[in-house]
């Protein structure tokens, strides 16, 4: 593991008004791993995310991607560097067609005949966008609606990718399929993920170390297997 | 027939019954107080009758009795449609331009001017087009950058004798500036909020105009613009160029016809282009295009100047044309009119605004007699077209012509 993390929250904290949904959590993110971040509703895990992609702002602490402080940095600038989230409930453009969605993905990079490339290992990944590629982005079904998330965002040639809760509202057949996919970009890019997750079970799985997230702290962070065979986590998280 | 009859009776019966409703204040209660029935029970026996005879005839299409009558129709309906399909679209522009070249050799004076009318309210609608139907940020004084210039024409016409091809870029740009002042602090806001701001921020500039003498002479306009000039060679002893004013309605026309091809063609460019792309992003999740590294405050106000600029362009045409500027012609009905033009003919579709500036340019000239009735029928034609064709006359075609043009 490379001594510096590529990502790292340091003691961040963030609110909604008089709601602090982050209390000083700290986490890093090694280049090229796949962390999981679990932890029930409401616990902050989506903040987490949005405070790293500059969407919410940051009250406290600081975030360093590639050794640098990114706080209050312009939402906009961070694709550019390869840092792209996936937002929770996919969030595609509805009334844009597939590739129109998948050409966005790529707005912040200039050079066609890498896009080109990039669009064709996309479509490679998720053969039924290829098939759809001139559908209304908003007449998918679920499951096609978070492959074109996912297809976006690396569109954009990301380093890092956040992933906010893939599975959601998606039959398990397709959670497997969007997980192994996961997994790929993982091995076969080398693109580091942050995943943040309800179902633990998937996540810790797919995930070499987790974090758990309790009202806006930072609860325990271990091994993904070592979390996946505690007896609390079990209890609390997997439902036994 | 039983059957279909059952399914709509319910929402019918309770139509009329609204429209009576309706119908009795508006024709029962007169200006000295007394109330009256009869008139209205009468005009509501007309309507009721030749409604039931409508839904008589829905009801017997839904069942397949009138497809005797239809089917004929329909065979030459679908053979039309072939015939157009076929046809590439170039043809169409190209007859479209062709009749707009020659219109003004057939038609009269007030033709012409209704016409010139409608080239301008296309400027006006496309430009508001930029903001609402690619940006998704609902404008309500727009036409504020329509006066701005408008004046900017009539003052430095007035005030320095400049011709209006050297102000039409001038007005343009002022419009911009405007565009840039206001969008620079309102653009953050998203919704609803945005569109109350700029409804403000439209009755300020009108309120300004009204209201500062000194620059504007207030309500009373400023009279004596000159028309937009050509300068001709002339070659009578010696050499020396001679200034035409293009008063006629005839040349008019065609400049407007021109600044109207610029619109329609600068639209439908950045309609396809990069950041028209990511306008409509912005339009659909700001929040995701954000995350995909659009800087959609840089962009909003973009499309907000690009807007404005359109404006500025129709403004001055107005002012040349009109030879006369007052800020009456700038009030906020102005904003909702071309606003309908827009959200009747399709958002974000060219061919469906241009059609919608048409529309409600036209039609109330077609129906003068009726004038005092304009806008009863102009909010149910409103309310008529959310209900049946809430996308607009013609819809913004998503299939993206766009997306192919560069391959991949």
């Amino acid at each position: 593991m490379a001594s510096q993390p590529i990502l790292e929250l340091e003691n961040v904290s963030s609110s909604y008004g008089n709601i602090k949904a982050l209390k000083g959590i700290s986490l890093k993110v090694y280049s090229g791993e796949i962390v999981a971040i679990i932890g029930a509703n409401g616990a902050g895990k989506s903040t987490t995310l949005m405070v790293t992609c500059g969407i919410i702002p940051v009250d406290d602490g600081d975030i360093f991607y590639n050794g640098q402080s990114i706080r209050g940095m312009a939402a906009e600038k961070l694709p550019v560097q390869g840092l792209c989230q996936v937002p929770e409930g996919r969030r595609i453009f509805p009334r844009l067609t597939v590739h129109e969605n998948l050409e966005l993905g790529a707005f912040c990079r200039r050079k066609r005949a890498e896009i080109d490339k990039d669009m064709a290992y996309v479509y490679s990944l998720f053969p039924t966008l290829q098939e759809r590629r001139k559908q209304q982005g908003g007449t998918l079904s679920g499951g096609e609606q978070q492959m074109l998330a996912i297809g976006r965002a690396l569109m954009t040639k990301p380093k890092v990718l956040l992933m906010d809760e893939p599975s959601l509202g998606l039959a398990p057949l397709f959670v497997q399929k969007i997980f192994d996919i996961i997994h790929d970009i993982n091995k076969k890019n080398g693109t580091t993920i942050l995943l943040v997750e309800q179902n633990a079970n998937l996540a810790l799985k797919a995930a070499a170390r987790g974090y758990v997230l309790e009202t806006g702290t930072i609860m325990m962070e271990d091994n993904a297997d070592s979390l996946l065979h505690n007896p609390e986590i079990r209890k609390a998280y997997l439902g036994e | 027939m039983i059957h279909e009859f059952k399914k709509v009776w319910k929402p019918y019966t309770i139509g009329l019954v609204w429209l009576l409703g309706l119908l009795w204040p508006l024709l029962g209660i007169h200006p000295d107080g007394t109330l009256s029935f009869g008139k209205t029970f009468t005009v509501w026996f007309y309507i009721a009758v030749s409604a039931s005879f409508c839904l008589l005839l829905y009801v017997m299409n839904k069942s397949g009795r009138l497809d005797v009558v239809s089917r004929p129709f329909t065979g030459f309906r679908e053979a039309i449609k072939q015939a157009s399909g076929k046809l590439p679209v170039w043809i169409w522009i190209l007859i479209l331009l062709l009749f707009a070249l020659c219109y003004p050799q057939f038609t009269n004076r007030y033709a012409q001017d209704v016409a010139t009318n409608v080239l301008i309210y296309i400027c006006l609608g496309l430009g508001l087009n930029v903001v609402v139907g690619l940006a998704g940020m609902l404008d309500l004084g727009y036409i504020a950058f329509y006066g701005v210039g408008a004046y900017t024409y009539a003052l430095m016409n007035l005030h320095f004798g400049m011709s209006f091809w050297v102000c039409l870029p001038i007005a343009a740009l002022l419009a911009m500036t405007a565009g840039c002042i206001i969008g620079y602090p309102t653009l953050r806001m998203r919704g609803d909020y945005l569109a109350i701001v700029t409804l403000g921020f439209g009755e300020i500039v009108r309120i300004l105009l009204n209201n500062w003498m000194a620059l504007t002479n207030g309500p009373n306009g400023l009279l004596g613009i000159k028309a937009p000039s050509l300068l001709i060679p002339v070659f009578d002893g010696g050499f020396s160029f001679e200034v035409f004013y293009l008063k006629k309605l005839q040349y008019l026309y065609y400049v407007a016809l021109a600044l109207a091809l610029i619109t329609v063609i600068a639209v439908r460019n950045l309609n396809f282009s990069r950041i028209g792309r990511a306008w409509e992003a912005i339009r659909e999740d700001e929040t995701a295009a954000e995350l995909m590294g659009v800087n959609t405050f840089l962009l909003k106000l973009l499309a907000y100047a690009m807007g404005a600029i359109f404006a500025g362009l129709a403004g001055a045409f107005f002012a040349a044309r009109m030879r006369f500027v007052s800020p009456e012609s700038f009030t906020f009905l102005e904003s909702a009119m071309v606003l309908s033009m827009v959200v009747l003919g399709g958002m974000g579709s060219i061919p469906g605004i241009i059609l919608g500036a048409a529309a409600l340019i036209v039609l109330p000239e077609v129906f003068r007699e009726f004038e005092s009735y304009r806008m009863l029928a102009f909010g149910m034609a409103m309310v008529v077209m959310m209900l049946f064709r809430p996308e607009g006359l013609i819809p913004a075609k998503r299939v993206g012509g766009r997306s192919e043009e560069k391959g991949g």
